[in-house]
């Protein structure tokens, strides 16, 4: 393996260990960000499902004022966000740098979007599986847990899907800020010092993970579908 | 059981505001099958939801088992919401669970075991007639299939009342008649009150003991079938009873001038209809042998409502004239009902 590389791939031979590493904070970056936007993604969008004119919680103030906020974020570019949100960043989590930096607007990029998918996922669920659910005596609270949030799980994991995969693209470009992973090593050993191989490790390492992702969504989507 | 006294349900407000339900006070009895049949549009689907609050009425009180739904609170309502079950036309059975899955989620809560769950789940299963089918997903089960699975849901939690919403128009005819006959059993052996809301006067006709006719967000008119077959008062009613009888067709005929209207001097073209419910004479060959006459059925259409013989006959009638006269006199006599559509004995 290792003689395999220095032959082919000399450049990312001599850069192993950084690009192990690269590989690791990407990993933590997507995991990190990736599961606290999921969760407030599917608070917000439950809320937005819920708060809705025909909603089962109708609440216009609160429901505008969310859809505005989401707007909002969602329209700023992800590298202006970054600097906007530098400030914010170092005070919760006391550095702007690093995989700890870079989580605080990975969040805030993903999480509007997200909450939009799981908007999209749960208006799919028929309105006349809600009237039957109330019907039979259900809570609002169970009508979310046992009739939204379980009839759309196929929907929750493609958009899942999307939001992780476009969570990676993020990554690269938080990494261009100093946050490391894989878009910082592409970045800094690649194509600064124009090294080809180098590049092209780093897409391909990312097309696997893209397509782990993917196929993994896939699964629990059809195996959701029935 | 269910009292409904001068419920209203408003929609929007202002310029577009739509007064879907207009003062409509209903009192259905305890075990009996209660129909209310309208056009699409004329509010039945929202009535039917104010009977369970699923809509709020605007104005008006809902009692049900002597409990006045509108003034419960909303926990006490989710608690009287189960012993009043629902079916709907699209059925409704969430897409994720299995038939039998669909029917114990009904049951959440209810604090049985899960060994009691799924004994009652396949009594239920059992008794509307897809005993095997437990493990299926309902997209792999046909319409009636699906409507069986959504009535077994609907008992799972021993309901005094069930509210069936256009519960056969997405149904074939052959289908639909299974569920209503599923539906009488049910009403029959549990002694459940139901309520039918449905644009279908056959359906009415096959199972309902009383009907309501609404119009425009109002009750129109009610009664009984037999009498509201027998005689309607208003048009809609009359409209809705057209839709089950091919005896209005004779109508166009004539206006066509179909050979079959075309009538030789001295015959004539009357509808008979029966008007009473103890007719068991056999009233067309005894008028025929009595008065000499005879009388060619174009048209007959006779059921049976509720035990008791409702349509009539169209029929050409040629003798003598007076014989003629002296027959038809007979007939009313005899509390037919008799219209004379064409006459060929003055021409």
């Amino acid at each position: 393996m290792q003689e395999w590389l220095e032959t082919y791939l000399p450049n990312v031979a001599d850069s192993f260990p950084v690009l192990q590493q690269s590989i690791l904070e990407t990993l933590q970056m997507v995991l990190a960000a990736g599961l606290i936007s999921f969760f407030l993604g599917v608070l917000l969008g439950t809320v937005l499902t819920v708060t809705r004119q025909n909603g089962i919680l109708p609440n216009p103030a609160v429901y505008q004022v969310l859809d505005k906020l989401i707007n909002l974020f969602r329209s700023i570019p992800f590298i202006i966000l970054l600097f906007c949100l530098l400030p914010l960043t170092r005070l919760l989590v006391g550095t702007a740098i690093g995989v700890r930096g870079a989580i605080v607007p990975l969040v805030f990029g993903t999480t509007p979007f997200f909450a939009r998918q799981i908007e999209a996922s749960l208006w799919e669920v028929d309105p006349g599986l809600i009237e039957a659910a109330q019907a039979m005596g259900n809570s609002n609270f169970e009508i979310i847990l046992h009739v939204y949030w379980r009839e759309s799980i196929a929907g929750i994991a493609r958009g899942t899907t999307i939001t992780l995969i476009s969570l990676i693209g993020l990554t690269a470009m938080a990494g261009a800020v100093g946050a490391g992973g894989l878009g910082n090593y592409a970045y800094i050993y690649g194509q600064q010092r124009n090294r080809m191989d180098i590049i092209y490790v780093t897409v391909v390492i990312l097309v696997l993970m893209v397509s782990v992702i993917q196929i993994i969504g896939n699964t629990i989507a059809k195996r959701n579908t029935h | 059981m269910i009292e409904l006294t001068h419920v209203s349900k408003d929609f929007g407000k202002g310029q577009q505001e739509v007064h879907a339900v207009r003062d409509v006070s209903l009192s259905i009895d305890k075990g009996e099958i209660f129909g209310i049949i309208g056009f699409s549009g004329a509010g039945k689907s929202t009535l039917v939801r104010c009977i369970n609050l699923l809509e709020r009425p605007t104005a008006g009180t809902v009692t049900v088992d002597d409990k006045d739904l509108t003034a419960l609170s909303a926990r006490e309502l989710r608690q009287a919401r189960k012993k009043i079950g629902m079916i709907f036309q699209h059925f409704n059975l969430m897409p994720s669970r299995t038939v039998a899955g669909n029917v114990a989620y009904s049951m959440r809560g209810s604090g049985l075991s899960r060994k009691e769950t799924a004994d009652k789940v396949a009594h239920l299963l059992e008794l509307v007639g897809i005993g095997d089918k437990a493990n299926a997903y309902p997209s792999q089960l046909s319409g009636g299939q699906k409507q069986r699975v959504a009535i077994a849901r609907a008992l799972a939690n021993d309901p005094n009342v069930l509210l069936c919403d256009e519960a056969t128009s997405a149904l074939d005819p052959q289908t639909t008649r299974s569920i209503l006959h599923l539906l009488k059993h049910l009403n029959e052996t549990l002694g459940i009150t139901i309520v039918l809301i449905t644009h279908e006067m056959a359906v009415v006709k096959e199972i309902c003991s009383r009907v309501a006719v609404m119009e425009h967000g109002s009750v129109v008119e009610q009664g009984d079938i037999f009498s509201i077959f027998v005689s309607p008062k208003q048009p809609v009613t009359q409209d809705f009873i057209r839709t089950t009888s091919n005896l209005q067709k004779i109508e166009e005929l004539i206006a066509e001038n179909a050979p079959i209207t075309q009538l030789k001097p001295g015959e004539l073209i009357v509808r008979l209809s029966y008007t009473e419910r103890n007719t068991s004479e056999a009233l067309i060959s005894s008028a025929s042998r009595q008065f000499e006459i005879d009388i060619n059925i174009i048209f007959a259409n006779i059921e049976s409502v509720q035990g008791a013989p409702i349509g009539g006959t169209v029929a050409i009638i040629s003798g003598a004239r007076e014989r003629i006269t002296a027959a038809i006199a007979y007939l009313i006599e005899k509390n037919v009902g008799v219209e004379v559509l064409k006459d060929a004995r003055v021409a």
